[in-house]
């Protein structure tokens, strides 16, 4: 298999349509509109609607590297939770292709279906859907258990992932008997405890407050270092996206907008709604010394930083050293950068977004 | 004035017209007055030889299923009375410590203890008998129905308007088809007692599956559920709760049911104790049996309500204790059942040893009743003259020298048209046409009554107020119903059943409306109404007939009274329930821009919570068609009286075409106070859009 080739995806979505309404399937039977068939998709989805479909999803296509974290971000109704749960089948896709390790999953039957959830997939809900009657332990328990695992096993495997996400003391007690942190934690205690191999996150932090939040995600960064899951993240939280993701995929209107790095999205948005998006993130948290520096070589015995260092966390240094630092590079060639560059940086994106306003 | 109000105004003036040309031509008019008898289908031999027929053709297997069920009852009669009463009263108060604590624990001994000691043992096993068997089938079908009615819309679409059917009803209704079909025999008792308990499952099954959140199914689709893993591990268990409402619910329709099938006689349960000494005069036996019935109503209900309450996230040490706690609870039953054997007391309560005192109660009430006769004769007399009379039979025909001290002469009439017209000049002059138009309606049918008005004009001012509410489907749907009533020829009877409801539910309402407020704004009044009307509510409706056929003896007084006291409750109830339940930041604002408490209650509150006091009064009509049938054992003369004959005489079309009768009334209340809501709801809305 080709699990361990780091090169083909593990999970690869291609022209994927999901449309809601009546008559939904005639909408899509003529194959030579479809984008892949030299068809315009904008166009399709426009002419859907006005007959009266809803696009939930318009050819979204997309893949996920092994052990890679991709998040897709999007207003609220652009059709992102439509895709993840395509990926999974919950829903239906009207249209496309889903290929997990090479397999096509809507062609799986029922029963091969079952088996891909049982031992193959996670996902962990924004309303995290814990059993009510069952406590944490049950609950992280009861994939397991419909998997018909021994007793002693389940205990063991559980154990450890109750470890993991740190609930430890916790076994025995009732949903309703948690904080929502907590209860989110044994969502993703649930969604780990099958071993999966691709991961769904729908939201999973957007239902607690900011501090829990970001303490959250660290331990799912942290998590992910130990587990290298390969992983579909959604938010709508840019900041968010920005700490967690290696790809990401911005979707407006039920469409993929832009796919690529938190950074190419920041300098180079293919277009205003994608703007729009970053427009509100700090530069410093993006931008590293090796995008701002200057030309000039460094002069001598000032400190030394590798470029891909976050500017924000050279921000304290800067302020007390005016003579700068040296960013030295990939190809071990150095440059100097001053609190001054650091300005001029920020305060051109600070005019690029605000003539992208005007 | 829109156009609609203007349309319903000159639909309204031609009813009035109308009204007024038959009540002044009066039986001059001939067949539109009085529905000719020979219009009536004579459906009495048909029905009655069809069903004959029918019992004839699949009456063999009627009775094997009735051989069928008569095994389980037996089975339940048997090991009920082999157990000695004592372990029964150890196990069903740690029942109830387990489902709702010390006090419902005490509460269920002393209430064993009454039935054993007052001599009521072996009558109420065998009515708990039949409630023993006839749950957990009642249960078992409605979850299945339920089940089908949740997984196909289909089915949902088949099963929903059937229940709304089933029960509309009369459960009296019931009882003739399955006596017909199944012989005499614990069998009907059992066969109606599920027929009428199973829809309240098939409702909260359905109900608590499709409430259970759409999150939690997905997650355990994609914990890798099976369909039946998903149904049974998550579905069910998430919408345990409502289920156990709808256990709650069934038990409760099953006991009285097996309360009212004793009707039937030759059982000798709690329910035939009632009711045949009521039919004796017997009123301190009446009441000591029927007191064991609200007992028994009471303990299941208090048991299983408390039973869904708890909840089922319980940690280990609690699952083990409880466990323990049964099992001690097994060991001091078999202790007691040992010793039962010992001290034969335990087991049989001996005749002499029971407490009676009904016959000085009986002596007491006689007493009382020669005391206060006048008192009685006066309340009696005076609500029936001035209040029943005239909405009966009009003040035309109810003013009499006798009772009014007057007659009805020409000068008389002319008081009261001048009466009638003050107001009705005055509302015209206000501009409010529509109001005079239905002032000048009531002040006709106040003068006829509704047995003297003609039987086109009531039809047409029913039809409108179906037409005027629900639209055209609704009024075609009553004027199908009304034709039902007229053509089966049972309209006469039909009348009183309007007539005696109508007047009930007026005054059950007013007066519990008003109560519904004074509750919402008074703490104390609503800690004191609550368990008032809870425990109404889950009294069997026999029982609410003792106290007043023993004061007023029977008649349609004592009918009336016993309807108002059922029918009070939702009236309360869901009047109290809409104005503690507004949005609070309406009732804040007002509060802000500084309304006076009566300001706030009369102008704020009250208009938000009418779409609720509504659907209020639609429960007040349903529990008061309800009662009204009962009240038939008390001597009405309206369509429950038809029932209650059919039931004696084993006539099936009379009771059949009066109990479908009773339901169409009680469809045509149901749909016309549902559309109200509907509208005034519609109306809020749109006045909060205005606001906002
Ligand atoms: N069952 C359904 N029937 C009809 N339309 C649907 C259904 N489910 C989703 N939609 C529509 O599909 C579109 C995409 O919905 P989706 O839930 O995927 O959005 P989302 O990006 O996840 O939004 P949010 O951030 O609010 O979760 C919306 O316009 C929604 O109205
Ligand atoms: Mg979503």
């Amino acid at each position: 298999m080709s699990v361990n080739d780091s090169f083909t995806p593990k999970l690869s979505c291609r022209n994927l349509w999901k449309l809601y309404g009546p008559g939904v399937s005639g909408f899509l039977s003529d194959e030579s509109r479809l984008p892949q068939n030299g068809g315009d998709g904008k166009l399709l989805a426009q002419s859907i609607r006005e007959q009266g479909g809803i696009v939930a999803s318009a050819d979204v296509s997309f893949d996920l590297m092994p052990g890679e974290i991709f998040v897709i971000m999007g207003l609220s109704g652009s059709g992102k939770s439509t895709v993840v749960r395509c990926l999974s089948r919950l829903v239906e896709p009207t249209s496309g292709e889903i290929l997990l390790d090479g397999l096509n999953l809507l062609q799986a039957s029922p029963k091969e279906l079952i088996d891909f959830r049982r031992y193959k997939m996670g996902m962990v809900f924004q309303s995290f859907g814990l059993l009510p009657h069952l406590n944490v332990f049950e609950n992280i328990a009861f994939p397991l258990k419909l998997q018909g695992m021994p007793l002693q096993d389940r205990s063991a495997r559980v154990e450890r992932v109750i470890a993991l996400v740190g609930l430890e003391g916790r076994e025995d007690s009732y949903p309703s008997q948690l904080s929502g942190g907590q209860q989110q934690r044994v969502g993703i205690a649930r969604s780990l405890a099958v071993e999966p191999e691709v991961w769904f996150l729908d939201e999973p932090f957007s239902a607690l407050d900011p501090l829990i939040r970001r303490q959250m995600q660290d331990e799912f960064l942290r998590l992910q270092q130990e587990l290298h899951k390969s992983i579909v993240f959604i938010t709508h939280d840019f900041l968010e996206a920005l700490r967690v993701a290696d790809r990401m995929a911005i979707m407006k209107d039920g469409a993929v907008v832009q796919i690529g790095r938190p950074v190419d999205l920041i300098l180079k948005p293919e277009d205003s709604y994608v703007r729009e998006f970053t427009n509100d993130v700090p530069w410093e948290l993006i931008l590293t010394a090796g995008d701002i520096a200057s030309d000039n070589a460094p002069p001598e015995g000032v400190r030394e930083v590798s470029a891909d260092t976050k500017v924000c966390d050279l921000l304290p240094y800067l302020s007390e050293h005016d003579s700068g630092v040296a960013v030295r590079t990939a190809d071990h060639s150095l440059y100097h950068m001053t609190g001054k560059d650091v300005i001029a940086a920020l305060a051109s994106g600070m005019s690029t977004t605000t003539t992208a306003k005007s | 004035m829109n156009g609609n109000t203007k349309q319903s105004l000159y639909i309204w003036s031609v009813v009035v017209a109308f009204t007024a040309i038959t009540v002044i031509l009066g039986d001059s008019l001939g067949m539109l007055s009085k529905y000719p008898e020979n219009l009536a289908l004579s459906l009495t031999e048909p029905l009655n030889n069809g069903m004959r027929w029918f019992v004839v053709t699949f009456g063999w297997l009627f009775k094997a299923i009735a051989w069928v069920f008569d095994w389980p009852i037996l089975f339940a009669k048997t090991v009920l009375h082999a157990v000695p009463w004592v372990a029964m009263l150890v196990l069903a108060t740690y029942a109830a410590y387990r489902a709702k604590g010390y006090g419902l624990a005490v509460f269920c001994a002393m209430s064993i203890l009454y039935m054993v000691t007052f001599g009521f043992w072996e009558q109420s096993l065998n009515s708990f008998s039949l409630v023993v068997v006839s749950i957990p089938l009642a249960v078992a079908i409605g979850f299945g129905i339920g089940t089908w009615g949740f997984m196909s819309e289909r089915a949902y679409r088949a099963i929903m308007p059937t229940l709304d059917l089933m029960q509309t009803v009369p459960a009296f209704a019931y009882l003739l088809p399955i006596l017909l079909l199944f012989g005499f025999g614990s069998t009907v008792g059992l066969v109606a007692s599920v027929l009428f308990a199973f829809p309240p499952m098939v409702r909260n099954t359905i109900i608590g599956l499709r409430g259970v959140p759409q999150p939690i199914i997905e997650s355990g689709i994609m914990s890798g559920a099976t369909p039946s893993q998903l149904f049974w591990s998550v579905r069910v268990p998430t919408a345990r709760r409502q289920l156990l409402l709808g256990i709650n619910q069934t038990t409760m329709a099953s006991l009285s049911m097996v309360v009212i099938a004793s009707i039937i006689g030759g059982t000798n349960d709690i329910g035939w104790q009632v009711l045949s000494t009521i039919r004796k005069a017997l009123f301190g036996e009446s009441i000591l049996a029927g007191i064991v019935i609200a007992l028994m109503a009471m303990i299941l209900d208090r048991m299983t309500s408390g039973f869904a309450m708890r909840s089922a996230s319980l940690d280990l040490a609690e699952k083990k204790r409880r466990q323990r706690g049964w099992l001690i609870c097994g060991g001091v039953v078999l202790m007691t059942a040992l010793m039962a054997h010992l001290i034969p007391i335990l087991s049989v309560w001996p005749k002499e040893l029971i407490i009676n005192p009904a016959p000085s109660m009986n002596a007491g009430l006689e007493w009382f009743f020669l005391e206060f006769r006048v008192v009685l004769d006066n309340i009696k007399q005076t609500a029936f003259f001035y209040l029943m009379l005239p909405i009966k039979i009009g003040l035309n025909q109810a003013i009499s020298p006798f009772s009014w001290g007057f007659s009805m002469t020409p000068l008389v009439t002319t008081v009261y048209v001048v009466l009638v017209a003050v107001p009705v000049a005055f509302m015209v002059i206000k501009g409010r046409y529509l109001l005079a138009v239905w002032a000048a309606l009531i002040g006709l049918l106040l003068y006829s009554g509704l047995q003297g008005v003609a039987w086109t004009a009531l039809c047409m001012i029913i039809i409108v107020i179906g037409w005027q509410t629900g639209g055209r489907s609704l009024a075609a749907w009553i004027a199908a119903g009304l034709a039902f009533i007229l053509l089966t020829g049972i309209w006469n009877p039909a009348v009183i059943s309007l007539y005696l409801c109508g007047v009930a539910v007026l005054i059950a309402f007013v007066l519990g409306s008003a109560i519904g407020i004074w509750a919402s704004e008074n703490d104390k009044v609503s800690v004191l109404v609550r368990p008032v009307i809870d425990t109404l509510q889950t009294m069997p409706l026999f029982v609410i007939l003792i106290p007043f056929v023993m004061i007023f003896k029977i008649g349609e007084f004592t009918a009336l009274l016993s309807i108002v006291i059922f029918a009070i409750v939702p009236a309360i109830r869901y009047t109290e329930h809409g104005l503690r339940n507004l949005s609070k930041e309406v009732v804040e604002a007002a509060t802000a821009i500084g309304s006076t408490r009566m300001q706030l209650l009369f102008q704020v509150k009250l208009p938000l919570a009418v779409p609720t006091i509504m659907l209020g009064l639609n429960q007040t009509i349903m529990f008061a068609i309800s009662m009204l049938v009962i009240t038939a054992l008390v001597g009405t003369d309206d369509l429950g009286q038809q029932i209650y004959i059919g039931l004696g005489d084993g006539d099936f079309a009379v009771g059949m075409t009066a109990g479908i009768g009773m339901a169409i009334i009680a469809m045509i209340a149901d749909r016309i106070t549902q559309s109200i809501s509907r509208k005034m709801q519609a109306k809020l809305g749109i006045r909060l859009e205005q606001g906002a």
